[in-house]
């Protein structure tokens, strides 16, 4: 085919998709870009700042602080959730009964409504009427959600329970597909349980921890109901995320300008990471012929 | 992988279940029970909670709204993104890598910062309030996932099929509808079942784009929650109610689930 017939075909089957990312993607975003570089009277008269709340956004405390503090919590449930899900995935049986009913009970936090999993997890910490709360008691440690630290360790917790077994299953598909064969010569070679893990498993595992840890990454970094449900961004501001303090200023303080800065300067850092995710998963079109079939 | 039994998942999945276990148990019983005493086990049941639920109106349809902007947003999100995961994975155009890429980048927007402008838009469209712009607005995400999905399924079905299609004499609908349909239909699934994991559980755009005709579970369990005494055990309710669709969805997908989460690609 030649390349002129390539592109009217493929823009021809794109164009639904690409209709309806700009009405719930493009359009909105230059909205945002457009509140950013001015002031609003009453939300209908705007009027051109430049870059003014570009200067106040990067320069404010508050936006460093929460921009900080969901860096921080990505980080702390990446750092949980990946080598747990690769170790429970490792632990998996491979196949049986016990298999399906594992991934089918895994599957469950992964369909709960953020709002549930948000109630449950305040429900848990709960002073005498939560789980958590009580089995910490039972242990003689007491459960004090206006403690910074005890506030961030239930958010983690709940975070855990809610994410991890997308880590699981993904890595658990990603080592199904190694074949056999693999383990059969690492046997013979006298191959110990962490050379296996280091020079078959992990490698086999590369594309699906990718994805894995873009997805946990980009959910956690925008995290909002979950945690506004437990904390409500408290105790003082130490649970307040990103997305949360974005919700401040766009729709409690109604300064879409300042927000809207707060955005755009987001749009980058996202931009960025997906670029490099980018760029380390999605294969060149060259190399995709050869695996697309495996 | 490891072939002996291992205690490790059996341990996590209690970890899991746990928590369902209480939230069940604690809708089960009156608030007074509750704040009375901690016991962890069912004592005097009482179905009150769900009575209510069943008995008003705002409650119970929120359930059937949330059920409805879901199965819209995935009914969309599928039919574009066929033809466009199609495209991605037969033909070389002008921008491919770019375009793919601009996919993605929406994925991992913040519902957040897009919320404001949804709501002018959808404001200026006659929409808020209604099913159909949660459904358009969580196509940010979800056509995002479901064109990296399907990309990955179509191109391990072997061009040759395109081509011996064409040979046939199959013209392009026919070869959709007779030939590359039926092949990815596991695809669709999974991606179905993606679509309708992230947008059953997103709620920030669903309560911020409605007001009362097509209100969520969400923005009602905000509200019953955030009044000063919450009536927890009326919430554990509406959160059991909220996994019923879940659940059901992990049922009737059993089969498919493990291939599901290999996206189709895992090589």
């Amino acid at each position: 085919m030649n390349s002129y017939r390539q592109n009217l075909l493929g823009y021809s089957f794109l164009l639904p998709a690409i209709l309806v990312m700009a009405l719930c993607g493009v359009l909105p975003m230059a909205f945002v870009a457009y509140y950013s570089v001015h002031d609003t009277f009453g939300g209908n008269i705007f009027v051109w700042v430049g870059a003014t709340w570009f200067k106040d956004v990067l320069a404010s405390p508050e936006f460093h602080a929460a921009l900080a503090r969901s860096l921080g919590f990505s980080a702390l449930v990446l750092a949980i959730e990946v080598p747990l899900g690769i170790y429970i995935a490792l632990r998996m049986p491979t196949k049986g009964v016990m298999a399906s009913v594992y991934i089918a009970l895994m599957t469950i936090p992964l369909l709960t409504p953020s709002i549930v999993v948000g109630y449950l997890w305040a429900a848990m910490a709960l002073p005498k009427a939560g789980l958590l709360y009580e089995v910490l008691a039972f242990l003689d440690l007491s459960l004090n959600m206006n403690n910074s630290i005890a506030a961030w360790l239930v958010l983690a917790l709940m975070d855990c329970w809610h994410w991890t077994s997308l880590v699981v299953l993904l890595c658990f598909a990603g080592l199904r597909a190694i074949p056999d064969d693999y383990y059969r010569a690492a046997r013979i070679d006298g191959a110990g349980n962490w050379a296996v893990f280091r020079y078959i498993q992990l490698p086999k595992l590369r594309i699906v921890l990718l994805v894995a840890i873009l997805l946990r990454f980009m959910d956690s970094f925008i995290v909002y109901t979950e945690p506004y449900v437990v904390t409500h961004g408290g105790p003082g501001v130490s649970t307040t995320f990103l997305s949360h303090e974005l919700v401040l200023k766009a729709l409690v303080e109604f300064n879409l300008g300042e927000g809207g800065a707060m955005a755009v300067v987001y749009f980058l850092i996202v931009l960025s990471v997906s670029w490099a995710f980018f760029v380390l998963v999605v294969p060149k079109p060259e190399g995709r012929a050869g695996s697309a079939r495996s | 992988m490891n072939k002996k039994t291992s205690f490790v998942p059996a341990i996590y999945v209690g970890f899991l279940i746990v928590p369902i276990y209480w939230l069940i148990i604690m809708s089960l019983k009156t608030m007074k029970e509750i704040e009375s005493s901690f016991i962890p086990y069912p004592q005097a049941l009482t179905l009150e909670n769900f009575e209510f639920i069943f008995s008003d109106p705002a409650w119970y349809l929120g359930y059937l709204n949330a059920l409805i902007y879901v199965l819209m947003n995935v009914a969309i999100a599928v039919t574009v993104a066929v033809p466009a995961a199609y495209a991605f994975s037969r033909y070389r155009f002008f921008g491919h890598r770019i375009l793919f890429f601009g996919f993605l980048t929406f994925r991992m927007m913040a519902p957040a910062i897009l919320l404001v402008p949804f709501v002018q838009i959808f404001s200026e469209l006659n929409l808020i309030d209604t099913h159909i712009a949660v459904a358009i607005a969580h196509c940010f995400f979800n056509v995002p996932i479901a064109v990296w999905i399907l990309e990955g399924f179509i191109s391990s079905i072997p061009r040759e099929m395109d081509e011996s299609a064409r040979i046939d004499g199959y013209g392009l609908l026919r070869y959709f509808r007779k030939i590359l349909l039926p092949q990815i239909a596991p695809g669709i699934a999974v991606t179905a079942f993606f679509c309708f994991m992230f947008s059953w559980v997103e709620g920030l755009l669903a309560n911020g784009l409605t007001v009362v005709d097509a209100k969520p579970i969400n923005g009602i369990m905000t509200r019953a929650g955030s009044v000063m005494a919450a009536d927890m055990p009326l919430i554990a309710a509406a959160g059991v109610l909220g996994l019923i669709p879940g659940v059901a969805l992990i049922v009737f997908m059993r089969n498919h689930l493990a291939r599901g989460f290999s996206m189709g690609r895992v090589v």
